[in-house]
């Protein structure tokens, strides 16, 4: 009824109109610009004289003989061997996802369920361990790692992933089983389940939209991290993002940084894939706990 | 739940925090008290027919050992938060001394390394935090407004910003603001300046660091607060009208009340992402007039030759102790609040 009255047209929503147009320039230009670019040579890409010659590219007419080019991906992919830190990305966060997910699933339901003190006060430490900036526990796993040499190495850097993902995964799946009923998997218990069974038979099953959403988020983490990655993998176990930081030290050269432009572009395809399947789960998972209060 | 049941429900999660997030902080701290090994040196005389000399070089064999027995090196106490890597009592004692006027003293103590990042990392959480919130409201309004058909592309171009890589995003942006990016060379041409550059200046650095935080983090707060914004409820905003109230009146008395507890969710996440502010400074090179104190505790495990595990672990205690005192009222509130639940 409310909406029917305001959908007159004021000055006012036409200054929102204007508004939500001028953010949706902020948010998606530098996107377009960059993929548009990715396909130009760095002279036109990176023009000093006339940003025109990045539209027109008349700097690619003139070195490769078409329109667009695709020399960066070219050199990111083959040259660079970016392809090589693509696998190690998805065997990284393949993994993180799953194994968090299991931990996370029997510990959030666990937190949900218990009326005990201590439930609370892990999720209080839980809160404390999510806000500390990941680095910070990088210098203290170095030195052990180099210890006990394993450092450098995939499975490492799978576990610290997943056990930093822990209190977030905890956290969000907490609120997610808050919200099963608890006479579900009580009635169940009655009927001479023990708990487990009762989790196996009555939880799992309805759990999923709880579980995808969460999972989207641990691999949000895990796809995105680079302190822990790039601290904790050798040169030959590196992972996309830090391997596009460690191009930037590497192809400031003519006609090189363009690599890294690819390289760039490549790596947020796959979140762009990611937004456009999963929007309304990324959505509840980012109001989670705020608005139901 | 019995307790039991709870313990081996937790347990997998409950392992993982306790190795890999618990002893690392005790690893770090453990460290932050040590000191590397002195080299041990050997006096060796040699004498020939002028005379004897004495030459001094180092034992190699011996101080792999010593290092090979105790690779935390020697203990230290509490010197390395005092030495000039990080709190630098006697620089900051001196420049108290020998500086006149409160402005000189600044100027001394923000050069050492680590006030120069603590007051970034302070600035930074504390300007883009309500910007966000600001930007991201006044967004959520308008997409609000928007007819229905126009809202689903609108959120999902929204969201861009947010999902992508923290590197990555700032490197996009870099590109388009640095000298020969579209955004810095049309600037330059503009204002006929070629030497306008973002690297030359720390304000344009620090202001351009914060735009990026709010750039992407203003999507997050803009769909929580329209989430919030579908909840309001719809019969205290048709008595409000109806006892006269107009638009603004509505939107302070109704809206914004409704919405409080959601800055407060929202506040809180932003603070805890933007205290680690650490890949937008290697995405954007902004290292020369720009440190936080994340990029300052990676520096000092990467950059120099030799790890200096003592001052990083160092950092990373007192960056903890930050993010605790950040959360306290966080923490206190929440206390209260599951203690009149009666639990």
């Amino acid at each position: 009824m409310v909406t029917k009255i305001e959908s007159r047209i004021t000055p006012l929503t036409i200054i929102s109109f204007l508004m939500v147009a001028l953010w949706l320039v902020i948010a998606m230009f530098p996107f377009i610009w960059t993929l548009w670019g990715s396909f130009k040579v760095q002279a036109d890409f990176f023009s000093r004289a006339n940003w025109t010659n990045a539209i027109y590219g008349v700097h690619t007419i003139k070195q490769t003989g078409n329109f667009f080019t695709s020399g960066g991906y070219y050199g990111a992919w083959v040259e660079e061997q970016f392809w090589h830190s693509v696998i190690n990305t998805s065997i990284v966060v393949f993994f993180t996802v799953v194994i968090s997910l299991t931990f996370g699933t029997l510990g959030g339901y666990a937190l949900a369920r218990s009326t005990y003190r201590y439930a609370f006060w892990i999720l209080m430490v839980g809160l404390v361990f999510r806000a500390m900036p990941h680095i910070t526990l990088v210098s203290g796993y170095l030195q052990p790692f180099f210890e006990w040499n394993i450092w450098g190495i995939l499975p490492t850097t799978i576990i610290v992933l997943v056990a930093i993902n822990q209190p977030f995964t905890l956290w969000m799946l907490h609120s997610f089983f808050l919200n099963i009923p608890k006479d579900l998997d009580e009635s169940a218990m009655c009927d001479g389940c023990n708990r487990f069974q009762a989790f196996r038979h009555v939880i799992i099953p309805i759990m999923w939209p709880g579980v995808i959403t969460t999972a989207l988020f641990s691999f949000l983490l895990a796809y995105n991290d680079f302190a822990v990655t790039s601290m904790l993998l050798s040169g030959e176990n590196e992972t996309m993002i830090p391997a596009i930081a460690s191009f930037l030290g590497t192809v400031q050269v003519e006609g090189k940084v363009m690599y890294a432009v690819a390289a760039v572009v490549s790596a947020t395809a796959p979140l762009f894939v990611l937004v456009m399947f999963f929007q309304r789960q990324l959505i509840s998972g980012l109001t989670t706990g705020a608005v139901k209060g | 739940m019995k307790h039991s049941t709870f313990f081996w429900f937790i347990l997998p999660s409950l392992t993982a925090m306790i190795l890999f997030i618990a002893l690392p902080i005790v690893s770090v701290f453990i460290q932050s008290l040590h000191i590397e090994h002195e080299q041990v040196l050997i006096v060796s005389e040699s004498c020939d027919p002028f005379g004897c000399e004495e030459t001094t070089s180092v034992d190699t064999e011996a101080s792999s050992k010593l290092r090979a027995e105790k690779p935390l090196g020697r203990f230290n106490g509490l010197k390395t938060y005092t030495n000039r890597m990080i709190l630098a009592f006697d620089e900051v004692g001196e420049a108290w001394r020998t500086t006149d006027s409160f402005r000189e003293f600044w100027d001394r103590v923000f050069n050492l390394p680590f006030y120069k990042s603590l007051t970034f990392t302070i600035t930074y959480t504390f300007v883009v935090t309500p910007f966000v919130l600001i930007l991201g409201f006044f967004v959520a309004l308008g997409v609000n407004n928007l007819p229905k058909i126009l809202k689903g592309p609108t959120i999902f171009s929204s969201l861009l910003p947010m999902i992508v890589t923290p590197l990555v995003g700032s490197l996009i942006l870099f590109w388009m603001v640095d000298g020969d990016g579209v955004i810095g060379a049309t600037l330059q041409n503009i204002f006929n300046d070629n030497s306008l550059s973002l690297k030359a200046s720390p304000l344009l650095t620090w202001i351009m660091l914060m735009v990026y935080g709010v750039w992407h983090l203003s999507p997050f707060s803009f769909i929580v607060f329209y989430a919030g914004l579908q909840t309001v409820p719809q019969e205290t905003l048709e008595a409000a009208m109806i006892d006269g109230a107009t638009k603004l009146q509505r939107m302070r008395h109704v809206v914004i009340p409704h919405l409080m507890p959601l800055v407060i969710f929202i506040s809180l996440i932003l603070l805890m992402d933007n205290f680690r502010v650490f890949e937008p400074i290697l995405g954007f090179s902004a290292e020369a007039h720009a440190t936080s104190l994340s990029w300052l505790i990676f520096s000092h495990l990467r950059e120099s030759a030799f790890p200096l595990y003592n001052v990083a672990g160092a950092t990373s205690m007192i960056t903890i102790l930050g993010v605790t005192i950040l959360l306290t009222p966080v923490l206190i509130r929440t206390w209260r609040d599951f203690n009149r639940k009666g639990h």
